[in-house]
């Protein structure tokens, strides 16, 4: 599925990184533990989180998975965004909880990780 | 190729500053992205632990053609028992490393595991030093 039509599914809107929302995702995983996301072997995958820091943005740099789902509407700092384009990381906000965004996108048949 | 770069404790704000540095350079040389994936994941946790842990550290990095050498050394409590710190799920990380989204006592395993070789040395009350090796 293209990060674009997650985004219209979450109704989100993007912040970051727009040149990628027509990258395609096949997998995502909803974690506010970014160790427990960097134990994850494959790539490319959206991550569902709320956690709104630079951290979550270093973390799918480096998990060279550069989507983010931010969830409840969560506030996305200055310096959030400066290191989110110098990275190119795409940044969704949608205002659904976490548990609403990985319901939908589950049902529209985004695969779970694990 | 050596690269240095230096840590402080607490400063979320610069943790995985030596991390994305490092990946643009191994990027820029070609190197396979699956091992990029697994020198940048160790480098980054060690990086964090240090912030999250200790009290400032430096990172050595020595890229050669044939793979990365990581020593990341630094000034802190130093840690009392390895084998239990390396077991997944063991954390003695503050409320305010929590909430920067660490804790999970998942770093150290999951260092190793990306490691072709770890090694720690440790001084309690005077600081930790990791040596990680990937080969390309
Ligand atoms: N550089 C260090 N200096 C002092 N103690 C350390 C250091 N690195 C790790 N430790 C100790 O080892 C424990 C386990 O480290 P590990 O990286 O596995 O988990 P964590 O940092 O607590 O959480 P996570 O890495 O999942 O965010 C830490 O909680 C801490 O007690
Ligand atoms: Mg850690």
């Amino acid at each position: 599925m293209t990060l674009r039509d997650i985004c219209a599914l979450v109704e989100g809107v993007p912040v970051s990184g727009q040149s990628r929302l027509d990258d395609i995702v096949e997998f995502a995983f909803a974690s506010d533990l970014m160790s427990d996301v960097l134990t994850i072997k494959r790539d490319q995958f959206l991550l569902i989180t709320g956690l709104a820091n630079l951290q979550s943005i270093r973390t799918a740099e480096m998990s060279d998975a550069p989507y983010i789902l931010l969830c409840r509407g969560k506030e996305v700092t200055k310096e959030m965004l400066d290191l989110a384009n110098e990275d190119d990381v795409l940044i969704i906000k949608s205002k659904f909880s976490m548990f609403r965004c990985a319901g939908i996108l589950f049902g529209a048949g985004v695969k779970p990780v694990y | 190729m050596q690269f240095e770069y230096k840590v402080e404790g607490g400063d979320f704000t610069q943790a995985g500053h030596a991390s994305s540095q490092i990946k643009k350079s191994l990027k820029q040389l070609g190197v396979d992205s699956s091992v990029i994936k697994r020198v940048v994941v160790a480098l980054y946790e060690a990086e964090v632990n240090i912030v999250a842990h200790a009290y400032r550290g430096v990172i050595y990095a020595d890229i050669e053609s044939t793979g990365i050498k990581l020593t990341l050394e630094d000034e802190g409590p130093g840690i009392p028992d390895v084998e239990q710190a390396m077991r997944k799920g063991f954390s003695t990380a503050s409320h305010a490393v929590r909430e920067m989204g660490f804790g999970a006592g998942m770093g150290l395993p999951n260092i190793s595991e990306n490691a072709d070789n770890l090694s720690i040395e440790t001084v309690v009350g005077k600081g930790t030093t990791l040596r990680i090796e990937i080969k390309f």
